[in-house]
This record gives C-alpha cells, sequence and structure tokens, in this order.
C-alpha cells in the first residue's frame, strides 16, 4: 500500500487534501512516529482516522444540501401557492410562473435524490408563513406584492448557493449541480426583476422597496483584492457585473420570517 | 499551430471544407477525420509548408495555461468574445432597435467589458493576448441575428462558468466565478425574453434540463469548440485542468 499513491488519488478529486491533512510532511510523520513497523492491516484504519479529522472538520455536504433543499421548499411552496391562487397571476404572466413553479419542484426532488444517494436523510418541509406574520398580508391577492416575495426569494436564493459554493471547492459531482441550480436562480430572479419594471441585474445595494438586507454587500466593488471601478467603470457597472453572495446566518435572518418551524 | 484552411482546400478539395465550414485548425481537423495515418501525414505535410496563408501573420496562437492560471485565461478569453460582440452591437445597432433594448444591450456591453478588464488586470503578467474575432456570420443590421447570437454567447457563458467550477483550485477563484456566472444568467434571461416575450423561454426547456431544474455545464473543449467559428487565433486549452 503506497500512502501517497492513495492521496495522489484524493488529490485529483479533492486538490485540498493536503491542507486538510495539514501538509504532506505530517502525514509522513504521523505514519513513521506510529511506526513503519505497523502492521499492513493496520494501515488502512490509520488513513480513516486522518482522513476522518481532516474532512469531518469541514461543513458536510448534506449539510449544504440541506440547506439549499429548505430555500428550494420555501421557493416551491410560494409559486404552487401563488399559480394555485385565482385571480393573482395575470393570465399573460402565467407561462413564466409556471416554468418557474417547475424548475422549484424539480429542485427540491433532485435535492432529496442527491441526499439519499448520500445515505443522508433529506431535511423534513418547514411550515411556511408568506406572509411573514402580516408583513405581506396580500401576497396572495396582489400581484405586485407576490412579484415583490418572488424577487426577494430568487435574488436571496442566487446570493445563497454562491455563499456556499466555496465549502464545494473540487467536488466534482456536487459543485456543478449546485453551479448549475444556482444559474437557474438567476435567470428567474432576472426575469422577475424585469417584471417589477427593474433591470434583470443589481445596481449597488438597492433594494427597491424589498428588506435592504437582501441586497447588503452588493454594492461591493472590490474583486479578487482589486478595484473595479479603478479600471473606469462606474460603480453601477462594477457592481451590477458581479454578484455577491450572503452567508448561512444573512439568509437565514431574510428567510427566517417566512420560516414557522 | 496553423490554419490549414487554403493547404486542405489543395488536399482535399473545395467540397469537403465547405462541408465542414472554415476556417479550421489543424487540430480539430484531424479530429474531425479521425484520420488513417496515410492523410495524417498528408495533412501534417500539407500544414508545415503554410507560407502562404497570410492571416497567420496576424493572428498568433493562443495558449490559455495550466492550472488556474488556465482557467481564468479561459474566462478572459470568453468575455473578451462577448465584450467584442456587443461593442459591435452598441456600435451598429441593428433597425428599429428599441430604447429598452438599447438600455439592456447597453448594459450587458458594460458588464462584459468589466468583466474583460477585470480578468486582464487580475491576470497580469500570465493574461494571454487579446483576441482576434470574426463575426461575418452576424448580421448585425438584424434584430434576429443579433440576438439569436447574444442568446447563443450567454448560454454558452453561463455553461461554461459551470463546467469550470469543478476545475478550480483557488477558492477565491471559484467565488469569483460564482459571482459572474450568475450575471450571465441574468443576461441571459433577459435575451432570451426579448425574443419571445414573457414565455417560459427566459428559462427555457431548451437549455434547463426538465426533470432536474439544472442550467447547462460544458467542459472547456465543448464551450471553446461552440465559440471557435468566431476566433480567428489558434487555441490551444489541452494543458487546462480537467
Amino acid at each position: 500500500m503506497n500512502i501517497f499513491k492513495i492521496i495522489e488519488n484524493i488529490e485529483k478529486v479533492d486538490p485540498e487534501v493536503y491542507g486538510r491533512l495539514n501538509s504532506r510532511r505530517a502525514i509522513f510523520k504521523h505514519l513513521s512516529t506510529g511506526g513503519f513497523k505497523l502492521a499492513a492491516a493496520s494501515v488502512p484504519v490509520l488513513l480513516g482516522g486522518i482522513f476522518s479529522k481532516a474532512y469531518g472538520q469541514s461543513s458536510s455536504v448534506p449539510d449544504i444540501l440541506n440547506y439549499a433543499l429548505t430555500l428550494e421548499y420555501l421557493e416551491d411552496e410560494y409559486y404552487k401557492a401563488g399559480l394555485a391562487a385565482n385571480g393573482l397571476i395575470p393570465d399573460n404572466r402565467k407561462a413564466i410562473f409556471q416554468q418557474i413553479s417547475k424548475h422549484e419542484d424539480a429542485h427540491v426532488n433532485f435535492l432529496k435524490s442527491v441526499l439519499m444517494s448520500l445515505s443522508a436523510t433529506p431535511v423534513d418541509k418547514p411550515e411556511f408563513d408568506f406572509t411573514a406574520s402580516g408583513t405581506y398580508a396580500d401576497v396572495f391577492t396582489n400581484y405586485q406584492t407576490f412579484l415583490t416575495l418572488s424577487q426577494a426569494f430568487e435574488d436571496t436564493g442566487v446570493r445563497a448557493y454562491k455563499g456556499r459554493a466555496g465549502e464545494l471547492l473540487g467536488n466534482a459531482d456536487i459543485l456543478p449541480a449546485a453551479l448549475q441550480i444556482h444559474s437557474v436562480e438567476a435567470r428567474h430572479a432576472s426575469m422577475v426583476r424585469r417584471l417589477r419594471a427593474e433591470k434583470g441585474w443589481i445596481t449597488g445595494a438597492d433594494a427597491n422597496g424589498l428588506p435592504t438586507a437582501i441586497y447588503a454587500g452588493e454594492d461591493n466593488v472590490t474583486q479578487g483584492g482589486a478595484s473595479v471601478t479603478s479600471l473606469g467603470y462606474s460603480a453601477a457597472i462594477a457592481t451590477e457585473a458581479f454578484d455577491e453572495p450572503l452567508t448561512p446566518d444573512e439568509v437565514l435572518a431574510i428567510a427566517g420570517p417566512f420560516i414557522v418551524s | 499551430m496553423k490554419k490549414i484552411n487554403v493547404k486542405a482546400q489543395k488536399i482535399i478539395g473545395s467540397d469537403f471544407e465547405n462541408k465542414i465550414m472554415s476556417p479550421m485548425r489543424r487540430g480539430k481537423f484531424l479530429k474531425y477525420l479521425g484520420a488513417s495515418s496515410a492523410a495524417t501525414a498528408l495533412l501534417v505535410a500539407g500544414c508545415d509548408d503554410d507560407d502562404d496563408d497570410s492571416t497567420d501573420m496576424n493572428t498568433p496562437g493562443v495558449d490559455l495555461g495550466s492550472g488556474d492560471t488556465g482557467i481564468l485565461n479561459y474566462a478572459y478569453l470568453l468575455e473578451q468574445l462577448e465584450a467584442a460582440f456587443y461593442v459591435q452591437v452598441i456600435t451598429t445597432p441593428y433597425s428599429a432597435m428599441t430604447a429598452a433594448e438599447t438600455t439592456i444591450l447597453t448594459d450587458i456591453r458594460n458588464h462584459e467589458l468589466a468583466h474583460r478588464d477585470f480578468f486582464k488586470a487580475a491576470l497580469g503578467d500570465a493574461a494571454i493576448a487579446a483576441v482576434e474575432f470574426d463575426f461575418s456570420s452576424i448580421d448585425f443590421n438584424d434584430r434576429e441575428s443579433v440576438l439569436g447570437t447574444a442568446k447563443v454567447f450567454e448560454d454558452l457563458g453561463v455553461s461554461a462558468y459551470n463546467g469550470a467550477g469543478k476545475l478550480i483550485a483557488n477558492v477565491d477563484y471559484l467565488l469569483l466565478a460564482g459571482k459572474i456566472v450568475s450575471v450571465e444568467a441574468r443576461h441571459a434571461s433577459a435575451i432570451r425574453d426579448l425574443l419571445n416575450p414573457f414565455s417560459e423561454d427566459f428559462a427555457g426547456d431548451d437549455v434547463v434540463t426538465v426533470n432536474t431544474g439544472l442550467d447547462g455545464a460544458n467542459a472547456p473543449s465543448v464551450v471553446l469548440a461552440a465559440a471557435d467559428p468566431f476566433i480567428k487565433n489558434t487555441v490551444t486549452f489541452d494543458r487546462l485542468p480537467s
């Protein structure tokens, strides 16, 4: 058994493996102090210990998927309720929301199936209150209110996925799928924003009547440590051209009022 | 690596070339042929003697490089393509471009320019050169041609970033790709809606898989093959992570 060969193979799917293991040298030391005298049969056990420690400390993939699933449950139920509300969505806009609803339903089922394929348990669907305790009392009778919350959920969804992509670094299966959902949410967000006579993209931290927390930080003009405005672009262009992430805490603060339990 | 369309025509005949569209690159040409060794030898011999292919003088080859730098150059190349396209769209607007369309297309042009210049600055000395484009297949006077091409480019950009994410090693670059890809998806949505307003096309079944709700994701080889007809330079990408 060649441990470095094993680690090299892991590196192919997880380029950060050495970082997780502190260093290649540390592994070598770990093994050599335990001893090259170890019986070959015990090496897998030792390796198992090293890797469970290395990976156990990072957020687990099921946690991230369940986080995403919770947001998809919210969106899925929201659009189903909206489409079911008589007279809410104008007939000539229904195709848009049927398409969005179809995607959110597919995302729920897809995430559940991925979780189960990982032998993890999908979280239960929470109970939602889309009026947020009366703040949006007419959400399913007033099309404009419905659009407002739709934009809120879509733009928040984009930011939520973006905020956790980094935890999936190097994951050749889950990361692409997360990104592929992320860009669909962005397509939705652009369309819904335009239905509200806004631009499809986010200028500065303009919340346009939505809770400001949803767009907090979107006015960032520094990317990769460099100022985009210093390249000669206005702050409007620099902020529209780059969408910003949200942390789970920030997302839960936004979504919390809509989740009863 | 040089273009061989001129030589290929001499060797194989114009009919063949017409079928596969010019200009062709040597690598793609051989791949297309799945060539017998005899044919390969013939073509390679032809490629080596290409001093009559004057376009080579002006369009040097571009090697994207390896690792994260390679991926950033790949993104830089695609942003150059999009930026050049929209600059032309705004410079020579199609007839009867509405004010709303002008606003959207100008915004998108500005975003792509910002993306392009950001990557150039971020890459510094490692950046590939400015690439040259061939938009001769696009009728910039024609709305359908322009918006149809914009749709292709935006969807392609989305699928490129979605497909490249797993190839990125540095978490900061992954986040950066995430920040840009959603903007490209916002563009794609708006362009698609201009083509077929208020329909499901903004996120149509042709681009979002119905049973999973997943957007496109393509490997660099697929994306670059699709972009190739618009790029004059020969692009080498065989050192990109895979």
